[in-house]
């Protein structure tokens, strides 16, 4: 076990640590983004600091820094864990995971100098897509490589999920950006329904698939106990990828008819796999779920899971006909997809990147109280963001169908819930500082232990063969 | 579910299906799309281009983010028919008993055919509509149905119609959007046309909308020195904002161009899958224009 842990050391250490620091990047332009609004004149004078681009910035650090990054890694430890074998060529993944980073650090610059695609969650421009495409199949390869080579032929759930993401994603991102950012793209308003169909697949099937896999594999690990129904696992993977890859297209869209109507009838059938979860789980923990051996992964898997049935609950009841006419382009949506992307997804990865780092290092964190310390800020932060949002869209809704109040008070209305917002994202700031701290101070505990040492006993050796260093 | 192989179809199936659902069949549907000579009213080419500085405004717009707190995209709930009574006919009586009896007004032979053409429904469904229209017929006189197109964005004014896609069919590139942080702006150009108004209000949006939380764009402006004469740009500030004695300030090439973009938002041109019925043109005069 430990020589399997070990093997994925490398990787893992880059992609968690990048993914961290890629979370407090997302959180330090996402407090700029929402001090904006209180401060109108905040920056007017610099370009670069523009709310337009300083909000891209964020969502994109926070999606494919942290998200895809961190996701990978947890998938990577998950399918050499499961399949009881070592991580092939790890040096390649962490190669891959470089790419990544690289790529993603020259579209961040790319937008912030104006280069912005226009196109949500596709911001980044087509010359730091290529390396983030290169990256992701490099990454990608060898995870599947890895489950290649398991012991057991046969796979268990969260195998299947992560299978299935793995091979989803680059799909997905080849087509979305060679046809919207390649020397001849589509046209007309094809290209804001590519990039609505890129975001419903990224968003609900790329994140659910990955999300629930970790959460299934957790489950497990620290229950100690299997998971309650294959059956309904099978059931929510294919709720999965049949529904909720034809979601994303808002009902509101100026296109023919059919096409919102489909991705409505979609979204709204995403609710069954929201409660095929919530009855998996459920059955699974019975009332055990406080007793983890450990808490602090435990208690941010939990409430990850409780965020994707909240998460989902609320997209599909805003696709509803009678709910969308009010929630329909307000915050509601912003709201549901913070609690998706950070409440479910984040929070999972950064419970699991709690858990994986001290089985990959044999060490402990360097505080014992900071992960759970951590738990109550981003707790804090994620309520804080997602139920203003969420209320303040639908005040919002209804106060813009309300004609007598003119454009300027609905605005300044949704202000106001934005000030709340705007506190939670200190609170989530604070909790990524600490999980950046934690994973440095621990890097450079593993550094004093195992390199020091080493670099030590060299340089003895060195000096006693006579030889100057 | 056991088996590689087996996860791996499954997903392939599902993706596929959504991608020819969602990526192919909305591209071989909309994606060839031309600007058609499809208004209603008047054969004309729709959607014009925009000029070039706008086109080069479309870029501003999208590197700056405006998508991301305005929407390019009227909704429209419904639609309802005004009744014009345009000729009263010979029998303007028969005319007037029929409106009378409908509690449309209080009519005798001589007023109803006075001061034609004159509305005599308003906001009426197609169905009760068409009923008056047949009866005015029968009993003599011509009328004229207008569609008016409602719902809380056309009331606030952000626009005539619904947008669809034709709307976007000129543009590089698409952003209909997906928040409203502040108002739609489908029908920009047509609300508000003075440069002037766009250019303080990108300034300092503060200054002609007090405590609007929509950020300020002063790097689109400079301030620069006036030479022999104020330039013609220069915008017109007031109070706090106004400039040293002997400055002035001067949109960028960049705020030219993202303002000439908003101006030429402009989409009231009736269309097959989106009827209205425009205005009628002003009484044309033989005074000359002022």
């Amino acid at each position: 076990m430990a020589e399997i842990d070990g093997s994925c050391r490398v990787p893992l250490f880059l992609m968690f640590v990048s993914g961290a620091i890629w979370l407090v990047i997302a959180s330090i332009f996402g407090l700029i983004a929402s001090l904006k609004f209180h401060m109108p004149d905040l920056f007017a004078n610099c370009a670069a600091m523009t709310y337009g681009r300083v909000h891209p910035v964020a969502t994109n650090a926070l999606i494919y820094g942290f998200g895809v990054q961190a996701g990978l890694g947890v998938a990577l430890w998950v399918i050499a864990r499961v399949g009881m074998t070592r991580a092939a060529q790890p040096w390649l993944i962490a190669l891959g995971a470089k790419l990544w980073n690289f790529g993603l650090l020259v579209g961040v610059i790319g937008i912030l100098a104006g280069d912005n695609t226009g196109f949500e969650n596709l911001e980044i421009p087509r010359y730091g897509v290529v390396f983030l495409f290169l990256g992701y199949l490099l990454m990608a390869i060898f995870i599947l490589a890895t489950l290649h080579n398991r012991g057991e032929r046969l796979l268990v759930p969260s195998q299947w999920f992560l299978l299935a993401a793995l091979f989803w994603f680059p799909w997905i991102y080849f087509t979305a950006n060679y046809l919207l950012l390649s020397h001849t793209p589509v046209r007309g308003i094809t290209q804001a329904v590519i990039a609505w169909w890129y975001s419903g697949n990224l968003n609900l099937v790329w994140f659910g698939l990955v999300g629930l896999a970790v959460i299934f594999h957790f489950i497990r690990q620290l229950m100690n106990r299997p998971l309650y129904s294959r059956h309904l696992a099978a059931f929510t993977f294919w709720s999965i990828i049949l529904f909720a890859s034809w979601c994303g297209v808002p009902a509101t869209a100026p296109v023919p008819a059919w096409i919102p109507s489909l991705s409505t009838v979609a979204t709204v059938l995403t609710v069954v796999t929201a409660l095929s979860v919530m009855v998996n789980i459920r059955k699974t923990c019975g009332t055990g779920c406080a007793q983890t051996e450990n808490p602090a992964p435990g208690k941010f898997i939990a409430f990850g899971t409780m965020a994707f049935v909240v998460a989902w609950f609320l997209n599909a009841l805003g696709a509803v006909p009678g709910v969308r006419s009010v929630t329909g382009l307000t915050w509601y949506g912003v709201g549901v997809w913070e609690l998706n992307v950070f409440g479910f997804f984040t929070m999972t990865m950064i419970g699991a990147i709690y858990y994986i780092v001290p089985q990959v290092t044999g060490m402990q964190w360097p505080s014992v109280g900071s992960p759970k310390r951590h738990y109550w800020f981003a707790l804090l932060g994620v309520l804080l963001i997602v139920a203003p949002l969420v209320i303040g869209g639908v005040v919002q809704g209804l106060n813009w169908r309300n004609v007598k109040m003119s454009d300027l008070d609905v605005a300044k209305n949704a202000v106001k819930f934005l000030r709340v917002t705007t506190i939670g994202e200190v609170f989530i700031l604070l909790g990524n500082l600490m999980l950046l701290g934690n994973l440095i101070g621990l890097s450079v505990r593993y550094y004093k232990l195992h390199f020091v040492p080493v670099y030590k006993g060299a340089l003895a050796e060195v000096k006693t063969a006579g030889v100057k260093p | 579910m056991r088996h590689g192989p087996l996860v791996f179809l499954a997903a392939f199936f599902a993706l596929s299906a959504s991608w020819f659902g969602f990526v192919l069949t909305p591209q071989v549907q909309l994606g060839r799309s031309v600007q058609e000579t499809n208004s209603v009213m008047k054969a004309e080419l729709y959607p014009n281009d925009r000029p070039g500085n706008a086109r080069q405004g479309l870029e501003i717009y999208r590197a700056n983010g405006c998508v991301y707190c305005h929407s390019q995209q009227v909704q429209q709930n419904g639609m309802l028919v005004n009744v014009v009574l345009t000729d009263a006919g010979k029998n303007t009586m028969a005319v007037a008993d029929l409106l009378n009896e409908e509690h449309l007004g209080n009519f005798s032979g001589p007023s109803v055919g006075a001061g034609l053409p004159k509305t005599i429904l308003t906001n009426a469904s197609i169905d009760v509509a068409t009923v008056l229209a047949k009866n005015v017929k029968t009993a003599g006189g011509v009328t004229q149905l207008r569609l008016v197109p409602v719902g809380p964005d056309i009331e606030r004014g952000w626009g005539t119609r619904l947008t669809v896609a034709q709307d976007f069919v000129a543009d590089a590139t698409a952003l209909p959007g997906s928040l409203r942080v502040g108002p739609d702006l489908a029908n920009e150009g047509g609300r508000h046309r003075d440069l002037n108004w766009q250019y303080v209000h990108l300034y300092n949006p503060g200054a002609v909308t007090p405590k609007s939380p929509m950020p300020a764009y002063k790097f689109l402006f400079e301030q620069k020195k006036i030479g022999k004469q104020a330039s013609p740009d220069a915008l017109q500030l007031t109070g706090e904002l106004k400039p040293a004695a002997g400055y002035e300030i001067v949109p960028k090439a960049e705020a030219k161009a993202l303002v000439a973009y908003l101006v030429s938002l402009n989409s009231d041109t009736p269309l097959f899958e989106a009827p209205l019925t425009p205005p009628a043109p002003a009484k044309s005069t033989n005074a000359p224009a002022k």
